[in-house]
């Protein structure tokens, strides 16, 4: 990787390898970025034609199209392909194509590992759909996989398992990979607290990527010893325990429902002060919360456990714990507000984003805050509410957060924009589209309806309904996303090298479309505290 | 049914009512959790209630800024840009000293139920319910009566893939077995919940509360259906338990302490000569099958 020898403008020649080499052996943080992102929106559609299984057998009561077992294998599926095939992906693509540009580097520090960390993940999924085919079909005890029912899995088990270990490798690695390159990589003069947000939440995402992502690998493995070697460590005729599991995969399940969205909590710092044509309010504190949140994500995992029957003490320190996720979170909403106040607003497809972001993950926050008073989560918990309340938090969060960054930093890439018009209209009808799918999910879960059913009684139609009605409006909106990009890169109009007329930072400050080496020469020191400034 | 009209001027009851009436009919007003029948339910829904105030109050303040930032401050109608606004240790404080302070308003009436529902002092009456793939076994400890409870058979029949069968031609689609649990209203009744394959969940969202039945481990969880709070209380499983798990309801019949005595002594009766082996069989199940259909409450 190193050619450090040559001047600048050979970047411009750069002379990559053509063909399928230039993507097996990439070593190129964009052209591995890219290979993340263009997996990841496979994956996603992948997953949602699979919600869309779900959404089609719930659209009216009696069982229409689908077994209940596949059914189970569905929402299971779903679920895993989304959280690992789909965000996890799609973040360190966005990590990969913006890390080294906003600080100023050439490349990602560890570029081979880098290549590694991307071609686990075809084989990881490939055997995880694999199990689709297999007797027994694919795993249906949920995405978390609890004991004993995950045991009861047919020949996909073993599958599921190893998939599971090959998607925490390909993350830990990319996650060392950010680290590295952010904390050796950063251009002369560019201190940690001059950093991008997105270079904040991303360092402290990959530091609870390597924290948790071995808890996970840790558990999956003594599920697989009590499955196939005889241990117990879950089974209770053998002295183990199935509580055991979950707390080991909620140690690992909450921090990682934050590596999902910090991210997202960068890539909306970067956006909304573009295009509020002001500085982001309370850069430090924004550091700051994004680090307590980060800090609390490891002592609230048993609130997604409230059922099994914990002591009085445990109960009431979860509760509080969890409660105060609330203050750092609101901090930075405030924050954001705060920035766009006194600010001078326009409305492009990314900010629009953002800004449902900004208020529909307010809403799941929401009902976060409801499903944290014990009590009343003993209602809540495992129904159709918190169904909507997760939902909420992931797709128009973390989701909506990712389209806003693809659309933000598209021009940059491809060196074209994207049609505005018809990304207006993929905002809108996703953002209709996705209010229409989970709004009434609320209703549902208060009602009663538990969640992971395929069939229904007949007092939850008419919701369900709508819901279903939504879900196809929102699902099939996505492919004028895919759309809008391809027609941007094919033909769209050539992008100014600053296409956002509020857009700071380093990655704005180099040629469009970014030369295939980022900073072979570091940025001058003037552009740093100038272009770095928020 | 009981012909006693309520004159409780609420849309929660008049939707309850015509559920009752017209169950077939999917309700669009279901949208809010059911107050419940028994004290903890009630202190359940009041919490619930008082949390979703609160977040409607932070909502109005947290999206009114929101909506007004981004009218006033349209670069569309010349809004220019107060770039010296960047930090502000003032706001910083307020903004996290407020929410600290509902929190605490919120945690304490919540800590207060949290330590009302974990006492299971003073209870009359253990049953013992243990989840099967799937359906339930219900045990009345020291009573010696004993029997399971499945989804019924129309449902069942009705349910199956492409059945033909329109939902809503079944009375309590999925919500209805042909055994329910029996118990006397006024009465402190304490659950014991364990499973007997892979983890299920007991939940009757009219008695607010639910908890999971583990493999290996006893849980408890206690209620006490108010006085004259009689009928048929439903639920279902909440805990992925496998194929099946959309199909075992729950459903509680409520009754008299007469009525319970009688009752109890019915299956005892019915138990002595043979012994509940086959309880899907016993005349177990003739004593409850006489029930009204419909829900109430
Ligand atoms: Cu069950």
């Amino acid at each position: 990787m190193a050619n450090s020898t040559t001047a600048h403008a050979h970047d411009d020649h750069d002379h990559k390898p053509h063909g399928i080499k230039r993507w097996l052996y990439a070593t190129n943080h964009k052209d591995i970025g890219t290979m993340y992102l263009v997996f990841a929106c496979a994956m996603f559609f992948m997953g949602g034609a699979m919600a869309l299984v779900i959404r089609a057998e719930l659209f009216q009561p009696g069982l229409q199209f689908v077994d209940p077992g596949f059914f189970n294998s569905m929402t299971t599926m779903h679920a895993l392909l989304m959280i690992f095939g789909a965000v996890m992906p799609a973040w360190t693509g966005l990590a990969n194509w913006m890390v080294p540009m906003q600080v100023g580097a050439p490349d990602m520090a560890l570029p081979r590992l880098n290549n590694f960390s991307f071609w686990l993940l075809p084989f990881a999924f490939t055997l995880l759909l694999l199990t689709l085919f297999v007797p027994g079909g694919a795993p249906a005890g949920g995405w978390t996989l609890y004991p004993p029912l995950s045991l009861q899995a047919g020949d996909s088990f073993p599958l599921t398992i190893f998939a599971i270990h090959l998607m925490g490798i390909s993350s830990i690695l990319g996650a060392i990979n950010v680290v590295v390159t952010i904390l050796n990589m950063r251009a002369p003069g560019m201190g940690l607290l001059n950093m991008p947000l997105f270079c904040w939440t991303w360092l402290i995402t990959a530091y609870l990527l390597i924290a948790v992502m071995p808890v996970l690998a840790g558990a999956v493995t003594m599920l697989l010893t009590d499955h196939f070697f005889g241990t117990s460590f879950f089974t209770a005729s053998g002295g183990g325990d199935p509580v055991m599991f979950q707390h080991i995969f909620w140690f690992f399940g909450h921090p990682e429902v934050y590596i999902l969205i910090l991210p997202a909590f960068g890539v909306v710092s970067e956006i909304i002060p573009t295009f509020a044509r002001k500085p982001l309010f309370g850069y430090e504190s924004m550091v700051y919360a994004t680090a307590s949140i980060a800090f609390l994500s490891f002592i609230v995992w048993a609130h997604h456990m409230f059922t099994v029957g914990m002591p009085l003490a445990g109960q009431l320190f979860f509760m509080l714990s969890t409660m105060l996720i609330a203050v750092p979170t609101g901090v930075k909403v405030f924050n954001w507000c705060a920035t766009m106040w006194k600010g001078s607003i326009s409305f492009e497809t990314p900010m629009l984003f953002a800004l449902a972001f900004l208020f529909l993950f307010t809403l799941g926050g929401f009902s976060g805050l409801m499903l944290a008073i014990v009590p009343a989560d003993f209602q809540y918990h495992d129904s159709y509410f918190v169904v909507a309340h997760f939902h909420y938090v992931l797709v128009p969060g973390a989701v909506f957060a990712i389209m806003a960054g693809v659309y933000y930093w598209l021009p940059k890439w491809s060196g074209r924009m994207y049609n505005e018009k018809v990304g207006k209209l993929h905002f809108w009808l996703s953002t209709i589209g996705v209010n229409v799918l989970f709004f009434p999910q609320h209703f549902l879960g208060l009602a009663g309806m538990p969640r992971r059913i395929p069939d229904y009684s007949t007092q939850f139609a008419d919701w369900n309904m709508v819901s279903s009605i939504g879900a196809f409006i929102f699902g099939f909106s996505q492919l004028l996303f895919v759309y809008v990009v391809w027609n941007a890169v094919r033909s769209g109009e050539k992008a100014p090298a600053r296409p956002w007329e509020g857009a700071h930072g380093l990655e704005w400050e180099l040629p469009t479309p970014a030369p295939y080496h980022s900073w072979d020469t570091p940025p001058p020191r003037n552009v740093i505290t100038q272009g770095a400034m928020h | 049914m009981t012909k006693a009209i309520r004159r409780v001027p609420s849309v929660l009851a008049l939707s309850a009512a015509a559920f009752a009436s017209l169950s077939a009919h999917a309700e669009w007003g279901n949208l809010n959790m059911p107050v419940g029948v028994t004290e903890l339910s009630k202190e359940i829904h009041s919490l619930h209630m008082t949390i979703f105030w609160w977040c409607v109050a932070i909502g109005v303040f947290v999206f009114g800024w929101m909506i007004w930032s981004l009218v006033a401050f349209r670069k569309s109608q010349g809004a220019k840009p107060d770039t010296t606004m960047v930090h502000s240790t003032k706001a910083e404080i307020i903004w996290t000293v407020i929410p600290v302070g509902i929190l605490v308003i919120m945690a304490i009436p919540a800590a207060r139920t949290l330590i009302a529902i974990e006492d299971m002092r003073g209870s009359e009456i253990s049953i013992k319910a243990t989840g099967y793939q799937w359906k339930w076994q219900y045990e009345y400890l020291g009573e010696d009566v004993s029997f399971f409870s499945q989804l019924d058979r129309q449902s069942d029949e009705a349910r199956q893939l492409k059945s033909g069968v329109d939902p809503n031609s079944v009375q309590d689609y999925l919500l209805n077995v042909d055994n329910p649990m029996v118990v006397p209203e006024d009465t402190k009744i304490r659950m014991l919940l364990t499973g007997q394959d892979v983890i299920h969940a007991w939940w009757v969202p009219a008695f607010g509360m639910k908890k999971d039945a583990i493999p290996g481990t006893i849980n408890e969880l206690w209620f006490k259906v108010d006085a004259g709070k009689t009928g048929i209380y439903r639920g279902q499983c909440a805990e992925l338990c496998g194929r099946d798990h959309g199909f075992m309801p729950v459903v509680v019949k409520v009754v008299t302490k007469e009525e319970y005595k009688a009752w109890l002594a019915a299956q005892k009766a019915a138990a002595s000569p043979a012994p509940a082996e086959a309880p899907a069989d016993a005349p177990a199940a003739d004593a409850v099958a006489a029930l009204p259909a419909a829900p109430r409450g």
